[in-house]
């Protein structure tokens, strides 16, 4: 009986959304929820999750400039292996030429050495050539106006005078 | 089975009266006060480890951080992010409230237009308030657009200080239908369900083809609770850049 009267209580009542001896304690509750909900969002909540995100993204942009920083420190450690290989490298040309340079100039320097020596020695062999054919050439005119004299003896009976044979023989060898 | 009845308000404790108004703890507040409890304590709990790398709770949290933060920049600029707290609330709130209506059983407090209403009147009320606060009287370059021929700018004025004004009320209007329809919807068809059920064997199968439909409503009217949260939000931002920069 009782159940079947408040049932009948509510068919008499508007559409519950619209009955208006509610909406005062609804707005009064909403507005208490509204506030609080707002309040501890405002000051608590919300402050720590951007604090936490903050907190990421400054780490995450740490790291990152870490990691640039040992990049460029790595490149530049390459750039300066490369340089000192670059500079060894030049080094080691330089040496060589220069060693280069040494041994030719010492090889041309014993070679013209050598040459000179050859040189003074085929000038002495020549003086004593000459030397030679000169001590050999008195002999043989001494030989040849001997040889002409006797001759002459033997042909004629008498001995020619010394002067003119030695004319004779010497327009002969000339 | 009266797809009306999920929507009374049942006095739980009735306090007393002010100026005639009855004031009482209805199944309403209760829903109000779970919500503010749930999105409070739900949010510390979940970032109370403050992990660099999130788990999966905090991961939501930061999740719909991100969300609504990304949503009022886009919409009202980095000046509007003054208003970041308040979006975030409207949301929160009406989200956690539109789900707890999805729960067979559960009441739907933003079923009910009087809570609409005074939520869209506090986004009205804070355009209005900061509007006139932080550009004076050039906030009233809102109802003048620029570039419109001087002959037609009455009639131009007249529309927009009319779409301004009715802006509270689509706002709420909106959400509560939505909800409001959504819910009725969804209780019809179950009441087939459990009506042809009743008849038998040839009952059984007619009450297929409802049974199938309520499962897909409930699918689209989580959908629609989640939709109507974001979409009272982002309007919620549009309107706030109106009170940011009016000239536009």
């Amino acid at each position: 009986m009782e159940k079947a009267h408040t049932e009948a209580a509510h068919e008499k009542g508007p559409f519950p959304p619209f009955q208006k001896e509610h909406f005062a304690s609804q707005l009064v509750w909403l507005v208490l929820s509204f506030v609080v909900l707002y309040a501890l969002l405002w000051k608590f909540v919300l402050p720590r999750v951007a604090s936490i995100l903050a907190a990421r993204r400054t780490r995450i942009e740490s790291d990152l400039a870490e990691a640039a920083k040992a990049k460029a420190e790595s490149e530049a450690a390459l750039a300066h292996y490369e340089k000192s290989l670059a500079d060894a490298r030049a080094n080691a040309q330089a040496i060589a030429a220069k060693t280069h340079q040494e041994l030719a100039a010492r090889s041309e320097a014993r070679r013209k050495e050598l040459e000179a020596g050859l040189a003074t020695k085929l000038a002495d062999a020549e003086k004593k050539i000459e030397a030679t054919k000169t001590a050999a050439m008195k002999n043989v005119r001494g030989i040849a106006i001997d040889a002409a004299g006797a001759i002459v003896e033997r042909l004629t009976g008498a001995a020619p005078a010394k002067p003119a044979v030695e004319r004779a023989v010497d327009r002969a060898i000339n | 089975m009266d797809p009306i009845h999920q929507f009374n308000i049942s006095k739980i404790y009735i306090l007393g009266h002010i100026g005639g108004y009855e004031i009482s703890i209805t199944n309403s507040a209760l829903f109000m006060f779970a919500a503010v409890f749930i999105i409070v304590a739900g949010m510390l709990v979940a970032t109370a480890r403050r992990s660099l790398v999130p788990d999966r709770a905090q991961s939501v949290v930061e999740t719909t951080y991100e969300f609504v933060a990304g949503m009022v920049r886009q919409s009202a600029g980095e000046q509007g992010m003054k208003f970041f707290p308040l979006v975030f609330t409207l949301f929160s709130f009406i989200l956690v409230l539109n789900m707890f209506g999805m729960i067979p059983g559960l009441f739907a407090v933003t079923s009910h237009i009087v809570v609409t209403v005074f939520l869209a009147f506090v986004v009205f009320l804070t355009v209005i308030i900061y509007g006139f606060w932080h550009n004076g009287l050039r906030f009233l370059k809102l109802f003048v657009p620029s570039g419109v021929p001087v002959y037609i700018l009455p009639l131009i004025v007249a529309i927009e200080v009319m779409s301004f004004f009715s802006r509270p009320i689509s706002h709420s209007v909106r959400l509560f239908a939505n909800i409001l329809a959504g819910h009725i919807t969804l209780k019809v068809f179950a009441g087939f369900v459990a009506l042809l059920g009743g008849l038998g064997i040839a009952g059984w199968i007619g009450a297929l083809l409802p049974l199938a439909l309520t499962v897909a409503l409930t699918a689209l009217e989580l959908l629609v609770a989640f939709l109507q949260a974001y979409v009272f939000a982002i309007l919620t931002c549009i309107y706030l850049n109106d009170a940011i920069h009016p000239g536009h």
